[in-house]
């Protein structure tokens, strides 16, 4: 038997926190692809701490909804999950490469895949782009576009930036849209800006975070100017400094996330068969039917 | 009623392996086979007697093939849990290795594991009318599929505690497991419930006919990984991890928690961590050897180590109890000081919104709070109040 846990962060204070967890799990739970899925928290439960002991599964693909390498993926996760034997450096990860260390979860006895962040995962090149689509409604937004990849910045880790600059480089290099550029909230080049940054008219903003929050739905929307007040939501687009913004929420709703879950835990040896065909698929249909389905807080 | 034949060919098939469950043995000699019941035995049985025998012993047949057949798992949380459900015996428990709560030897005459396990006829007679467990606050029935001509078949039903008398029409009814996790995310006022064993799930809602995987799966979206560290705790190997490991455990901003003295860590469990704020029984404490003075509470499954909101709390008590203390001056009169009591007593026991609007004999009622801070607040909004220790 194997088995997925998604290890997310979860909240004390927003309910809404664990949604894309959820929502990814459920997904994956749906193609039956792995005898058992869970969902597992540093703040809500079960706990990182609890949840390898609540499956029967030997084989466990532990994958981290996290956009970076850093201290949650680093420090918090493995330890917190009893991974005695684990070290940073069974990554061998140059700060975006993790792909999976396989290890022995010390309270229960059972093999551990622990994977790299989605966050660095190649699939989140094309999440990113799928977010785009999704938030224009339009399947080959690119020409006459520009796209900005907005991350949190330094915040405790060097790895966080280059999450973001890894995957601006990699859609810059598809000549897709006219103008890509990763931009931060709390270091240079910064997202309140963002409009100096493009000559395109027409500027997508993309969030890399994971899940909606104080970040996605209330700061970048008023630092970008897009509204006076978040509560009172804004426009997609929304007219500043003569560009149209488009600016959605957080990627990491995005349904095809959990297409790069599967991504992870099949880099690390799980047997997904054809799940991520139907993940596509699924993903697929539903940015279809819903195209400006990551509208402001305020619509 | 008979056995269908092929549960029996089933059976024979697991024979030479030998079967024993619940009282019911079947093995393969070199003279024949052997039954048992706890009611009776045959030996030197040929195929067609056997079956025979069989047949007569329908209720622990079809039982044998509910357990290992359907449920299986042997060993696993998950059969303990629903085994516990029916009030079956539980191998574990037997062995008496439980060292803490109810399954240990000081733990005799809890509820739970006080309450003798019924043999397969009486829990087929029980089985009929339903079998009630409670597990935090939630209601759980194991009842038979069929209760006129019963094959062994189980279902559950799961609904609340306080809902125990109510008409399934007038429940909102549920089938599939996830839906549990909606449920549980807010309490009856709308507000988020972080903590998941917080004794504030609203009812109003039911699952009826759920298989035993289902049954396992919700109640794991309600009340998470308590079914796993309830069969640690039965086995003997719950792994408790007290104040101190967890405290100093810690990194990043949390790191700090270790400095909460002792004694605010036994304030912080009496805040936090007894029945009428969290259904899980505390048994964690400060370290081993060194036990809070607090009581840990009575629910049926264990807390194993501070949660994280009990760490994410103790980070601010931790600076709050940095700060020095020092002597104020203030004028109050004795109905003041008892009514700031009452103030206190009222938020912490959460019954601020049942103070009635015009109940002004409650200190804690709003407008006597008003009046106290029109008379007692200076103009910046502070208690009116001096240093005197400096």
């Amino acid at each position: 038997m194997q088995a997925l846990v998604i290890a997310a962060h979860g909240s004390h204070l927003n309910p809404d926190a664990s949604d894309p967890t959820y929502a990814h799990a459920d997904t994956i739970r749906e193609t039956g692809a792995f005898d058992e899925v869970r969902e597992a928290f540093w703040k809500e439960e079960p706990h990182f701490r609890e949840v390898i002991r609540t499956l029967e599964s030997d084989e466990v693909f532990v994958v981290p909804l996290f956009i970076s390498e850093g201290y949650f993926t680093e420090q918090v996760i493995p330890r917190e999950l009893r991974l005695d034997d684990w070290d940073p450096d069974k990554w061998e990860s140059d700060g975006t490469s993790a792909s999976q260390a396989t290890l022995e979860a010390e309270d229960v006895g059972k093999t551990i895949h622990y994977c790299g962040p989605v966050g660095t995962h190649d699939a989140m090149t094309d999440v990113i782009v799928q977010r785009a689509e999704t938030a224009t409604g339009d399947p080959d937004v690119g020409e006459g576009f520009g796209l900005s990849v907005v991350g949190h910045g330094t915040d405790r880790n060097e790895n966080s930036a280059k999450a973001i600059e890894y995957h601006s480089d990699r859609i810059a290099e598809r000549d897709r849209f006219d103008e890509v550029k990763a931009l931060f909230m709390d270091e240079e080049p910064e997202v309140d800006d963002v409009t100096d940054y493009f000559e395109s008219d027409d500027i997508v903003v993309v969030p890399l975070f994971i899940a909606d929050g104080y970040h996605t739905q209330e700061d970048i929307p008023e630092d970008m100017g897009l509204t006076e007040d978040y509560r009172l939501g804004w426009d997609v687009p929304a007219a500043v400094d003569g560009h149209r913004v488009w600016y959605t929420g957080a990627v990491g709703t995005e349904d095809l996330m959990a297409d790069v879950v599967l991504e992870r835990a099949a880099d690390a040896g799980a047997d997904i068969g054809d799940a991520r065909e139907a993940v596509r698929e699924l993903a697929a249909s539903a940015a279809e039917s819903e195209p400006h389905a990551g509208a402001g807080a305020g619509d | 009623m008979t056995v269908a034949t092929a549960d029996l060919d089933d059976l024979l098939e697991r024979a030479s392996a030998g079967v024993s469950v619940d009282g019911l043995r079947v093995e393969e000699a070199d003279d024949g086979y052997r039954l048992a019941t706890p009611d009776d035995e045959w030996t030197g049985l040929d195929e067609d007697e056997l079956r025979r025998a069989l047949d007569a012993a329908d209720e622990y047949v079809t039982n044998w093939r509910y357990w290992q057949e359907r449920v299986g798992g042997e060993g696993t949380a998950r059969r303990a849990f629903l085994r516990w459900c029916e009030r079956a015996p539980l191998a574990d428990a037997e062995t008496g290795n439980a060292t803490t709560g109810p399954w240990s030897e000081s733990g005799e005459g809890d509820a739970d594991a006080g309450e003798d396990p019924l043999a397969v006829p009486e829990r087929y007679d029980a089985l009929r009318d339903g079998i009630d467990r409670e597990w935090g606050q939630l209601s759980i029935t194991a009842r038979f599929v069929d209760v006129d001509d019963p094959d062994g078949e189980r279902v559950y039903d799961l609904w609340h505690v306080d809902d125990a008398d109510t008409d399934l029409a007038d429940l909102e009814v549920y089938d599939d497991p996830r839906d549990a996790r909606e449920l549980a995310t807010y309490d009856g006022g709308g507000r988020y419930r972080p903590l998941k064993t917080a004794p504030t799930l609203p009812g109003g809602w039911a699952f009826t006919g759920l298989s035993g995987g289902d049954l396992v799966e919700t109640v794991e979206f309600f009340y998470p990984a308590t079914v796993a560290n309830w069969h640690r705790e039965l086995r003997g190997n719950l792994d408790v991890d007290h104040w101190l490991e967890t405290a100093e455990r810690q990194t990043g901003i949390y790191d700090v928690i270790d400095e909460l003295p002792r004694e605010a860590v036994a304030w912080m469990a009496e805040a936090c961590c007894v029945d009428s704020q969290c259904l899980r029984r505390r048994e964690w404490e400060y370290e081993e050897g060194d036990d809070l003075d607090v009581d840990g509470g009575d629910g049926p499954f264990p807390c194993r180590e501070p949660c994280s909101l009990v760490v994410a709390a103790a980070r601010k008590w931790t600076t709050l109890e940095s700060e020095e203390e020092h002597t104020y001056e203030l004028e109050l009169t004795t109905s003041e000081i008892n009514q700031l009591t009452e103030l206190i007593d009222a938020v912490a026991e959460g019954r601020t919104d049942e103070i009635r609007e015009a109940d002004v004999y409650d200190g804690a009622n709003r407008y006597r709070a008003r009046y106290l801070r029109a008379k007692r607040f200076d103009d910046e909004g502070d208690l009116e109040a001096t240093k005197v220790d400096d």
